[in-house]
């Protein structure tokens, strides 16, 4: 293989793994901002507690990296319900303002906790051998754990494209973003249904942050440094679309990707200044409603 | 008399209204008084005014936020690009072109900061929500991580060190104690604040009031919204700008975390804590805060974040207009307690 396909085919994959990070963190945040508008700066916090969640069950209890993931997305999104029917709730009709400093409030308190029980040093997991070295597919080999977050995150897109386009319940969820006086009016009970995507965004973060640990490091300033991230796949996508999120979420990937392997200082300025580009000429981001 | 009673009426309310704006202009007595601590303090703890000065400066800081936050309803979480800006105008020009005279180069600062800031806003104030907002933190990331791809020139996140500047019109030198350094901040924050103070009870001010209340009632009134918008926001650029420079001069020392989104988070959340659309917010949540976080983030920086955040959570829920909407509150109670 000539030298500049082996590079592309590198940045590809790779971007590819970073994108389905993105989505999966990213997606429930959109569809709760695309459903309330409400603007949660919290949901960077929400990924770092299912990343220490993660930690603590690997090592402490000794449970299997994949069966932790799953559990720590249970935990978070059980344990989001009480924020959203307790505080977010309060203010789905206040100002932007307000929302943005609940949730940085929340965020904050979230970082000062944990990183009274975990330290500030950034924490790894233990991961099982078949995550770990490369896999062959013929052609070329590549890390195993991404191309298992890469399976993952295709797996999750499917499940998710079904859940919204094709049952009941994504037909209310589709309903409400569009217009929810309407869809309240005709009996959806947009507040349920809002619980319901807040947990399952939340439990998605959980896992995303999970997966974080062995592509980043698990620090408690995750929940700010990435949040930053997570808002500008959202705001890029536009507002509770799914499809938008992922195509947000993969030219982000790769352009990053790409960006960092051929101009390594520039840091994340690639990604900045596609978020400036994209939302001066389409504001309302890919796919959102203008 | 049928013909001239309208134009009567109009010239009434017309004087009304004029009246109405000077009254809230004229001087009231307790206004002196956030100035008279400032005085007062340097008596009082005349080894601290090393910190004193970073309370004023932050305090300047802030107001350039309520100026676009609480005046004209913008939200942002990048204003620390124009803290940034300006600090490292003054860094860059004493260091390359060896221009180290203080007070022209606050004004530079300024001049720097505020034409940016005519650009950036140009661009994007015609969002809202949540483009709007992540256009602010893009903007401010952009500028720290073109300054730290061109490290060689801003020292990147070591800082640039070695920095000297003239003494203050030409006499006062700058001390360890950072005597000068506190007079001089009080009395750039005292021009700033009149300025600001101008702006606000003024005509213009008046319109911005009415941008952040209802938007579209003002476009429908032909009011210039996007005008006024980018011109409040250049002006607040300006005075983040100048009290960036503030900030380089007095610590003789920057590096790029000034850009930080933590930085803007803190300044909004000083604006928050003393109150918004209020002038004095800034003085009481940026003196309040540097305070607490001194004292506190000593014995622990964890706690100390925790605190924040919990504060904020309780400020959002229970008092939404800061230290001084509760103060406002708790004042007209006693009044009307006493007064039956």
């Amino acid at each position: 293989m000539p030298h500049w396909v082996t590079i592309a085919v590198s940045i590809l994959f790779d971007g590819l793994a970073y994108a389905m990070f993105l989505f999966i963190t990213s997606v429930g945040l959109s569809v709760t901002m695309g459903l309330m508008g409400f603007v949660n700066l919290a949901h960077g916090a929400f990924a770092m507690a299912g990343g220490y969640i993660v930690v603590s069950l690997t090592r402490s209890l000794g449970i299997d990296f994949v069966p932790s993931l799953l559990i720590s997305a249970v935990i978070v999104a059980v344990a989001s319900v009480p924020f959203e029917r307790g505080l977010y709730r309060r203010l789905y009709k206040s100002t932007d303002l307000e929302q943005v400093l609940l949730t940085i409030g929340l965020a904050f308190m979230a970082i000062a906790a944990f990183t009274y029980f975990y330290g500030p040093i950034p924490k790894s997991v233990p991961l099982p051998h078949w995550l770990e070295g490369d896999v062959n597919l013929g052609f070329r080999s590549f890390p195993t754990y991404r191309a298992f977050l890469i399976l993952i995150g295709a797996i999750l897109i499917t499940i998710l494209w079904y859940a919204f386009e094709r049952t009941n319940i994504g037909a209310k969820i589709r309903a409400a973003v569009d217009n929810r006086r309407m869809a309240e009016s005709v009996g959806i009970n947009v507040d349920r249904l809002f619980t319901l995507t807040f947990a399952l965004g939340s439990g998605l973060a959980a896992l995303g942050g999970g997966f974080a640990i062995q592509l980043f490091g698990l620090t408690p300033y995750f929940a700010v440094l990435y949040l930053v991230l997570f808002l500008i796949v959202v705001a890029v996508g536009g507002l509770g679309s799914l499809k938008g999120t992922l195509l947000a979420a993969l030219v982000i990937g790769i352009i990053d990707t790409g960006g960092k392997y051929m101009f390594p200082q520039a840091g994340n300025f690639f990604i900045y200044a596609i978020t400036v580009i994209v939302l001066l000429i389409k504001p309302a981001g890919f796919y959102g409603r203008e | 008399m049928a013909v001239s009673e309208p134009a009567t009426a109009e010239e009434t309310a017309r004087t009304r209204a004029a009246e109405y704006l000077l009254r809230r202009h004229y001087f009231r007595w307790p206004e002196v008084l956030p100035w008279l601590i400032a005085v007062a303090c340097f008596f009082v703890f005349p080894d601290r005014m090393t910190f004193g000065s970073q309370v004023l400066i932050m305090i300047m800081f802030a107001l350039s936020l309520d100026l676009i936050l609480g005046y004209a309803g913008i939200i942002t979480l990048g204003h620390a690009a124009f803290f940034g800006l300006g600090a490292y105008t003054v860094a860059l020009a004493s260091l390359k072109l060896g221009w180290s005279e203080p007070i022209s180069g606050v004004l530079a600062a300024g001049v720097v900061a505020g034409l940016i800031g005519i650009v950036a806003g140009w661009f994007i104030l015609r969002y809202r929500g949540l483009t709007l907002l992540m256009l602010t933190i893009a903007f401010g990331a952009m500028l720290q991580e073109a300054g730290n791809i061109r490290s060689d020139v801003t020292g990147g996140y070591d800082g640039m060190p070695g920095l000297t500047f003239d003494p203050v019109l030409g006499h006062f030198q700058y001390d360890l104690y950072g005597h000068t350094s506190y007079w001089y901040a009080l009395a750039v924050l005292a021009v700033v604040f009149f300025f600001v103070r101008r702006i606000v009870y003024s005509p213009f001010g008046q319109a911005l009031t009415g941008i952040r209340e209802n938007v579209r009632r003002m476009h429908s009134i032909g009011s210039p919204v996007h005008r006024r918008l980018v011109t409040v926001y250049a002006i607040s650029a300006a005075i983040a700008g100048m009290a960036g420079a503030l900030f380089t001069q007095t610590n003789a020392y920057v590096t790029l975390t000034v850009f930080d989104f933590d930085a803007s988070a803190k300044v909004m959340v000083m604006l928050i804590l003393g109150g918004t659309g209020r002038l004095y917010g800034a003085f009481v949540g940026a003196a309040v805060y540097m305070i607490f976080e001194d004292k506190l983030s000593k014995l622990s920086p964890t706690f100390w974040q925790f605190g924040i955040g919990l504060l904020l959570v309780l400020a959002v829920l229970f008092a939404r207009r800061g230290l001084l909407g509760v103060a406002e509150t708790a004042w007209r109670k006693i009044v009307k307690r006493s007064a039956p």
